[in-house]
């Protein structure tokens, strides 16, 4: 099949698009700046009207991966990335023939802050979902999957957490954070929260891809289905990396209260970069959050290919593997 | 409270505003009015029947009716009736309110009934939304109005009453009057008659005061708010709302103020001869199967009035719902257990097969009547002992049994034996089966506040106790005339409210005959031990089950007359004088097992040259941990003990092998089974070596003449009702047996729910045989994860973490919703730790390691909550809540 995925740079939609490829598809990816993938590629904004056209051309379906992901930031550049970007990609995609959408969606679009235990996927709410990131790709999604119709079939995959070697988002923010000795424990540290090896989150990608004809106008939340006291999880992460366990701990008010000062402050600094902490950030990080996998597993007829213990042996040795110093 | 509220000129006040016409009455036309004023009416008002607000929780607008009929008087009034309007109903229920109440007590009634079942449930007449007519309706006229209903909807058919409170009362004058089609009556918390010797409810008395009547029932809405708030938990706020709903006003509350004036507690009362006569209609229904179903907790109608209508209805399932109140439909599912008892009623169930014929409980002793051996020895700490031969024992037997016929214990009555392991419990206990009597056995583990809610269950008619447990049964009021086991001077015997003594019955009894063998199918015992958690439940015996009981010990351990028993655990020591063995007690704590030292074991031993040693797991564990003050003679005594058996809980295999160890002839054995079917299973602790690790402990093979099954588990870890042995499938395990329990005591939703299918005993526990047929149990099915792979079972995971060095103690819980829970380790670490919280690393590894199944987090605890009395069935329950908190990001608590 032609498949088009859009962020191609980022660690998933890279990941997707080789797998894509090492089954024979025929790839194009979208995004600014070359991928090194090999792949037919388009290089443009999202926003980019008349790229987007381009690249749509001749596609069978569609992996929407490209989303602007920082967890702060002034509210235009998420809604016009994230909301109209998407929007634009849907309706040109579905007039120029494209017959599958995967829409990459996040978990963080149906959750309020309170915790999620063994819940399955409750529909897309911008209205209470937290930060702009969330809020968003929940309006994004909701636009989505509104799409959805005879012919054009839209699939929402919402992967929660994922990482893996070379991923700049998680493991990159926490390996920062605790190279600076920024890295703290919020709360007890004993929230389970699950996450997603990132080669899990590209095969169900795939595998929504495949069977988005049956799943169209349906929204899965995806993961390992190995929740982990969230403590344990971060150590993992930067044991991975060489460095040792953490040894700051920050009460999970007081992280909350600094998320809301920061925010604050940073909004009217006007400021880019990111805050060190977010309300978000301190939720997500203090309360548990993991998902009832059955219905996903059963419709996507997916399963997780690669558990923890091994997804961290392949951290460690990328880590082993790059320089000393760390490339990140 | 002995102070009498009622004064007769209150009877006198009310007669002047409404003349009562017996002649009248007495052709059932009920009560003529004169004045309009009722002695509440002052602001009674009249207003139509309306419908119900359309969003009341749990209520269909679309049940709702409005009726109108003709009343006996000619005028036409308007019911507010909820009706789930099936046609051609197999049977209908038909469901009467109490006060201040109002249809909507009923609405899960109605929302759960079966196809086929039809449910009417009533608003009364200036009740509920019915019509207000602003005349006060008595007892008897609100019976005519039930019946004027029901013949205006054109009720036919089949019919089961169902009432509340004083609805009790009018559902069943209703039901006398109907006999014909009446197919049963189901009761809540009610009464239709004072029994002889008890106040009327305080409560009432207070509401009935001058003034307070008014101010409390129409004025304010205090009388529904007080019976809303006897409820725990709390009743949520919408739902006592919508019990407010009707009754907004004063005006609109003038009825319930009626209600309490009606309530005949006064022979002179106008509705007295009413309830009379309701009462007098209730002989008639005595082959009705009846249902009632009672929230003990109720200040008004307690167990009093349930035992009262128990006596009137013989057909009578009852079921107590512990810890519920007055209003029991809303502190406990009465509508579950409404409709699964009349589901049973229709379901016909062929009539258990007659028992074959055994020896009476009391064969061993008969047999042995003329031998000058001695049955019984009582070991004391001090070494002094107590001992009876088989002949004195037979004899004082039978001078008890017919002296307790001469203190007026007939058969079927309940005697409670709140008396220690001993002489005077062989004797209490075998005169009581002998006259017919069903004996009550309390295990002392209990503690005061679990032997009484036991014997509040039980509601025992005598109480055999020490002097001890007759101060307890005073202060605590403990149901049953009191009969002191030791002598007792007269103002003691006063002071406790004692009427007799044990010496005092055996002197009447040598001057009187023995009364007539009790029936094989016979009531028996009530038997209740301590469960892990929960409320101890009752458990009643025939004769037969006590019989083939013990004729299946006697054959399992190959019991004859050479054997001399050391019985150290309660249940199986009773048996000794049955199967006619000679048996001792030790001198030990009775309320505490685990505080059975080595030597009290070997003196008990040495005095009858025992054969034979019953121990409790607690004992056996504190009679190795004692075993170093052993002298050589108290050695050698225990090293002449062919059989060591122990049974209970759970023993550990190092246990076992100790206590071998200072037995060292002696076979050890654990049989497996429970309260309600014992033994089940037995295994020697060579067969558990054997067996070697498995998913579970090994019990071994079922016992002869007992049939066990499991029935397998789904998805998220409900048995599935299809019985099999199949070697590997784990499900509930299920037991029959000629030595079962008859049924649960006062609890017929627990049986009925036990007993599935029909004939089976549903065990609570999970297992699986192995290829070899043997039973490994695996856990109790209440604590089996239900993870998204499949149900979990917890001991086979626990036992090999337990194996690990750094590791005591563990439990298996799951934290998450049923089917997609996640599997969590608590463990106790050898070198202690503080509080809960997550394992180190290296801790959380090696449990990972030695798991099969995906472990989400390992925490360590100081210790995990057990049972008193056993200290070893783990609560998991309890872990898993903490556990649940704890990793959903919530405060880490005490366990």
């Amino acid at each position: 099949m032609k498949a088009l995925v859009t962020g191609g740079t980022s660690l998933l939609g890279s990941t997707t698009a080789r797998k894509l490829r090492a089954r024979g598809d025929d790839v194009t990816v979208f995004q600014r700046r070359p991928s090194g993938l090999g792949a037919r590629e388009v290089l443009a904004d999202i926003a980019d009207a008349e790229a987007v056209t381009r690249a749509v051309q001749g596609a069978d379906v569609v992996i929407h991966a490209a989303a602007k992901v920082e967890m702060a930031g002034p509210w235009p550049a998420f809604e016009q990335t994230n909301i109209k970007g998407t929007v634009n990609l849907v309706r040109t995609a579905r007039d120029s023939g494209v017959q599958r959408f995967v829409y990459v969606s996040s978990p963080s679009v149906a959750h309020a802050g309170r915790s999620l235990v063994g819940r399955p996927a409750t529909p897309a709410s911008p209205e209470s979902a937290r930060g702009s990131y969330a809020r968003s790709k929940a309006a994004a999604e909701r636009l989505a999957l509104a799409a959805n119709e005879s012919g054009f079939s839209v699939v929402a995959v919402r992967p929660h957490l994922v990482w893996g070697p070379g991923d700049q988002q998680l493991v990159g923010r926490i390996i920062t954070r605790a190279r600076q000795g920024r890295l703290a424990i919020i709360g007890t540290g004993t929230a389970l929260v699950d996450t997603t090896y990132v080669d899990n989150a590209a095969d169900a990608l795939v595998a929504a891809a495949d069977r988005a004809h049956e799943l169209g106008g349906r929204a899965f939340v995806v993961s390992n289905g190995e929740p982990r006291p969230v403590s344990e999880l971060l150590n993992r992460i930067v044991v991975a990396a060489g460095l040792p366990p953490i040894r700051l701990r920050v009460p999970a008010a007081v992280a909350r209260a600094a998320g809301a000062v920061f925010e604050q402050l940073w909004d009217r600094l006007n400021r880019e970069d990111e805050p060190p902490i977010t309300r978000f950030l301190a939720e997500q990080l203090s309360t548990a959050h993991w998902f009832d996998q059955r219905e996903t597993r059963r419709l996507l007829a997916w399963r997780p290919a690669v558990g923890l213990d091994e997804g961290f042996s392949r951290l460690a040795e990328w880590f082993r593997a790059s320089k000393p110093t760390g490339s990140l | 409270m002995t102070v009498r509220f009622f004064r007769p000129e209150q009877a006198r006040d009310i007669a002047v505003i409404e003349t009562y016409d017996p002649r009248v009455s007495r052709q059932g036309i009920g009560l003529r009015r004169l004045g309009d004023a009722g002695p509440v009416g002052s602001r009674a008002s009249t207003a139509p029947a309306t419908r119900p607000p359309a969003d009341l929780p749990g209520l269909e607008p679309s049940w709702s009716r409005l009726i109108t009929t003709p009343d006996l008087d000619g005028v036409g009034r308007t019911f507010h009736v909820l009706d789930n309007a099936v046609s051609n109903p197999r049977v209908t229920l038909l469901c009467v309110h109490g006060n201040p109440t109002w249809s909507y007590l009923w609405r899960k009634v109605v929302a759960k009934a079966d196809p086929g079942v039809r449910v009417i449930a009533v608003d009364q007449l200036e009740m509920g939304f019915s019509e207000r007519t602003g005349a006060t309706r008595r007892l008897r006229q609100r019976v005519d109005d039930l019946c004027a209903l029901t013949t205006e909807m054109g009720l036919d058919g089949p019919v089961i009453t169902v009432g509340h409170d004083w609805g009790g009362a009018i559902s069943l004058g209703w039901a006398a009057r109907h006999s014909a089609r009446l197919e049963g009556v189901v009761l809540t918390n009610t009464a239709i008659h004072q029994p002889e010797g008890s106040p009327a409810p305080a409560l009432i008395r207070m509401a009935r005061l001058p003034g307070v009547l008014q101010l409390v029932c129409v004025a304010t809405p205090t009388f529904i708010d007080s019976a809303l708030a006897l409820s725990r938990p709390r009743i949520p706020q919408p739902v006592r709302d919508a019990f407010h709903a009707p009754y907004r006003s004063a005006g609109r509350r003038a009825g319930i103020g009626a209600f309490v004036e009606d309530i005949p507690l006064d022979p002179a009362h106008p509705s007295a001869e009413a309830l009379d006569e309701i009462v007098a209609g209730v002989e008639k229904l005595r082959d009705i199967p009846a249902l009632l179903l009672w929230g003990p907790s109720d200040p008004v109608f307690s167990d009093i009035y349930l035992r009262d209508l128990a006596g009137r209805l013989p057909r009578a399932d009852i079921h107590r719902f512990v810890g519920a109140s007055h209003l029991v439909c809303e502190d406990a599912d009465v509508a579950g257990a409404i409709h699964a008892w009349v589901g049973q009623l229709h379901g016909s169930q062929p009539p258990p097969a007659a028992p074959p014929p055994r020896p009476p409980a009391w064969a061993g002793l008969e047999r042995r009547a003329r031998d000058s051996d001695v049955a019984m020895v009582e070991m004391t700490p001090r070494g002094r002992q107590r001992s009876i031969t088989f002949a004195d024992l037979g004899a004082d037997v039978k001078r008890v049994a017919a002296g307790l016929v001469e203190a007026g214990v007939t058969k079927g009555d309940r005697v409670a034996l709140l008396v220690p392991p001993g002489v005077d419990l062989a004797v209490c206990l075998y005169a009581c089966w002998r006259t017919g009597a069903v004996v009550v056995l309390v295990d002392a583990g209990l503690g005061a506040r679990g032997i009484s809610r036991a014997l509040k269950s039980a509601a025992p008619k005598y109480v055999i106790g020490i002097p001890r447990a007759l101060v307890a049964a005073r202060a605590l009021r403990w149901p049953g005339e009191r009969v002191a086991a030791l002598p007792m001077d007269r103002r003691t015997a006063r002071a406790l409210g004692v009427f007799t003594t044990l010496d005092d019955v055996r002197r009447a009894g040598s001057m009187a005959a023995l009364p007539l063998e009790p029936d094989d199918m016979d009531d028996a015992a009530v038997v209740f031990t301590s469960g892990a958690t929960g409320p101890a439940k009752g458990v009643l015996y025939r004769h037969h089950q006590l019989q083939a009981q013990r004729d299946v010990l006697a054959r399992l351990y190959d019991i004859s007359d050479a054997d001399r028993l050391v019985a150290a655990f309660a249940p199986f020591a009773l048996y000794g004088p049955a199967i006619g063995v000679p048996s001792v007690v030790p001198a030990m704590n009775i309320t505490a097992p685990g505080t059975l030292e080595a030597v009290a074991l070997a003196d008990a031993a040495a005095a009858i040259d025992a054969t034979l040693v019953f121990a409790s797991p607690a004992a056996l564990a504190n009679v190795v941990a004692t075993s170093g003050a052993l002298t050589p003679p108290q050695r050698a005594a225990l090293a002449r003990i062919r059989l060591l058996l122990s049974a209970g809980a759970p023993v550990s295999r190092s246990v076992l092998s100790a206590a071998n160890e200072l037995m060292p002839n002696a076979e050890p054995h654990t049989p497996y089974g429970m309260t309600e079917v014992l033994p089940v299973t037995d295994v020697t602790l060579g067969e558990i070596e054997d067996a070697g690790d498995g998913n579970g402990v090994c019990v071994g093979r079922p016992v002869f003449g007992v049939a066990v099954a499991v029935s397998p588990l789904d998805a998220v870890g409900r048995a599935t009702g299809e019985l099999t042995t199949v070697a590997g499938v784990t499900g509930e395990v299920c037991i029959q047996a000629a030595h079962m329990k008859e049924s649960y005591d006062n609890l017929w939703v627990t049986q009925h729910r036990t007993t599935q299918p029909p004939g089976w005993h549903r065990s609570g526990d999970v297992g699986h045989f192995d290829a070899e047929g043997r039973l490994w149990i695996e856990g109790r099915l209440i604590h089996v994860v239900s993870t998204d792979i499949g149900p979990v079972t917890p001991v086979g995971i626990e036992r090999a973490v337990e194996s690990l060095p750094s590791v005591c103690q563990a439990a298996v819980v799951g934290v998450g919703p049923p089917g997609t829970q996640r599997v969590v380790l608590a463990v106790v670490p050898n070198d202690g730790c503080g509080r809960l919280h997550l394992a180190p690393e290296t801790l959380a590894t090696q449990v990972r390691a030695v798991t099969h199944v995906d472990v989400a987090a390992v925490l360590t605890v100081p210790a995990l909550p057990v049972d008193k009395r056993h200290n070893s069935k783990v609560d998991r329950t309890r872990v898993a809540t903490s556990a649940g908190t704890v990793l959903a990001g919530g405060r880490i608590r005490k366990l």
